[in-house]
């Protein structure tokens, strides 16, 4: 089943032939309307006229998060305000968050991607679509809400947390499709067991599963505790939010929606196009969004491109699981953390030369974060109210800057280790 | 009147605490009276020593969090409500009491107790007003 089978079947001629003819478009619009890349395309000696074929995307300059951070919060906006009806943000490196913005037309196109992705995964109006993913300024949330709302079935915007009310929500409203992080969906499949529920008895059929790295082995408790099929959705909302890529039943990598984006392996070191089957940094471009169109976003996901047929019938490539990171971006609980953010809170507190160390783990399904934070004469007192009160002022900053809860760890000077030049300031002990 | 403290950070781990006294005594440092405070993750260990520069110096050398205080040595009369007397002093002025801890000292019979206090000064004031007998810090040290 398609939702869009025009699109989703399209001969790769014919979708080549779509893909130049959207590429010309978008780049004439942010040619015309965003300074900034007016002024990144002049620099590289472009002009819109000059992109004749899909070969000239490799001679575009890339868009990096840095870029968005730079032109916060509306610069790379194509389209002037009151077209925008909608904002979301990621967190960003350090303090300002990442905005990104969408048209009415940017939102029908996101829930025809969404409502695709659905569709993809065997979904159809008849379903009850429980939604575990945050709602806000995250993307998760209302990307796929819309998304199930344009397909037809019914949604339950529960959001994250409250696992009793989620358990008792699938069992009373008959729950078929289930949406969250896959480490959340594993803990919801744990208490299901502790609580007694027998997931035979549940209606649930299928999961999607996203917005952090899982893996084939994660898949298989998860199918066997929860008695669905899981797939993986892939998306960023630099680029729109889920609904960039999505698992078909056949499990064999996640289908790139190319109608609307190109996608693009590169080597992240040269920045040069690698062949399909290799595998680097992820880089993709917008074809059809209005208010934020986005020309080869480095996405610093590590992944493979594979373009032989799928069983599904779908014409569109598939990306493999996101197998690292080009930069030293964590994702603790589907949230997006970078060690910098750490930095800034620490700096902000007035600690010159902050040591410091995220050590991430995985209590039984759900990630855990400690920071260890070497405390300086400045932070020390011979108190305890002190330390712990210096304790609780950074964990409550770190909640407001992070979006996550981490405790904090007060350790000696020297304790964390240094390594030549570049201190180590991860230690991910999480095994997915 | 005053008696400068040191206060040491210590991670609730093995070795720790007699890695400062290890310090301490390489650098024939001599501990007069000590406390130690502790959280599930932490300790502060405060220290009076006879030589409290040095004594800072080298923990600090020693790549430890410390940090110098300054507290009072109180005389307290070996006798019941002794102590009680002290604090009730305190507690008429609204002077709030961080932390105390008690040692003996050889020559007399009165216990020495150790307030630390965030207004010092008038604590001072308070207690030679009323006659009780706080040690200065060179007799502390030289104890």
């Amino acid at each position: 089943m398609y939702w869009q089978k025009e699109y989703e079947t399209m001969p790769r001629e014919r979708l080549a032939d779509l893909q130049l003819e959207r590429l010309q478009q978008t780049i004439k619009r942010v040619y015309d309307n965003v300074p900034f890349y007016r002024n990144k395309l002049s620099e590289a000696g472009i002009e819109p006229g000059d992109i004749k074929s899909l070969d000239d995307l490799s001679r575009l300059p890339f868009t990096t998060k840095q870029d968005l951070r730079d032109n916060y919060p509306f610069g790379l906006f194509a389209v002037p305000m009151e077209e925008v009806v909608r904002l979301h943000a990621s967190s960003g490196t350090t303090g300002k968050p990442t905005v990104v913005g969408y048209t009415r037309n940017d939102i029908v196109t996101w829930s025809d991607l969404m409502a695709r992705a659905l569709v993809m995964a065997g979904g159809s109006k008849k379903d009850i679509v429980q939604n575990a993913y945050g709602y806000g300024l995250f993307t998760g949330g209302m990307g796929i809400h819309y998304g199930a709302e344009r397909l037809g079935a019914t949604v339950v915007p529960i959001s994250g947390g409250n696992t009793s009310r989620q358990l008792m929500l699938m069992q009373d409203f008959g729950t078929t499709i289930l949406t969250c992080t896959p480490s959340y969906a594993l803990y919801l499949g744990e208490e299901m067991v502790n609580t007694g529920i027998d997931p035979a008895k549940l209606k649930l059929r299928i999961g999607i599963f996203g917005a952090e790295p899982w893996s084939e082995r994660m898949r298989n408790q998860l199918e066997a505790k929860l008695n669905l099929t899981a797939l993986d959705i892939y998306g960023l909302s630099e680029v729109i939010g889920p609904g960039v890529a999505m698992e078909c039943p056949e499990k064999k990598g996640m289908h790139i929606f190319e109608d609307n984006f190109i996608a693009e392996i590169i080597d992240p070191e040269t920045g040069q196009p690698l062949p399909y089957g290799q595998p680097g940094e992820l880089v993709i471009t917008s074809l059809t969004k209005e208010a934020l169109p986005i020309i080869r976003y480095r996405t610093r996901d590590i992944t493979v491109l594979k373009d032989d047929e799928c069983g599904c019938g779908r014409t569109f490539v598939r990306m493999e699981r996101v197998t690292g990171r080009t930069d030293d971006m964590l994702i603790i609980r589907g949230v997006n953390v970078f060690p910098s953010q750490i930095e800034s809170v620490l700096l902000e507190f007035g600690d010159t030369e902050p040591h410091y160390l995220l050590v991430v783990d995985r209590k039984g399904t759900l990630d855990d974060l400690e920071i260890w934070v070497e405390l300086s004469d400045k932070f020390f007192s011979d108190k305890v109210r002190a330390l712990e009160d210096l304790e609780k002022r950074l964990r409550a900053r770190i909640l407001s800057v992070l979006g996550i809860s981490a405790r904090i760890k007060l350790v000696e000077p020297r304790t964390i280790p240094r390594s030549e030049g570049k201190a180590k300031r991860v230690l991910d002990k999480r095994e997915i | 009147m005053k008696v400068k403290q040191i206060s040491v950070f210590l991670e609730n781990k093995s070795g720790r605490l007699a890695q400062v006294t290890r310090v301490l005594g390489e650098n024939n440092i001599n501990i007069r009276a000590l406390s130690i405070a502790d959280t599930t993750d932490f300790g502060i260990l405060r220290l009076i020593v006879n030589n409290p520069d040095p004594a800072y110096r080298a923990l600090k050398d020693a790549g430890f969090t410390v940090s110098t205080t300054e507290v009072i040595a109180v005389e307290v009369k070996d006798e019941p409500g002794g102590l009680a007397r002290v604090l009730e002093i305190l507690q008429n002025v609204n002077i709030n009491i961080e932390y105390l801890y008690a040692f003996l000292q050889k020559a007399t019979n009165a216990a020495l107790v150790v307030f630390r206090v965030e207004q010092l000064d008038e604590a001072i004031k308070v207690l030679q007003e009323n006659n009780i007998s706080i040690l200065e810090g060179s007799r502390v040290y030289a104890l």
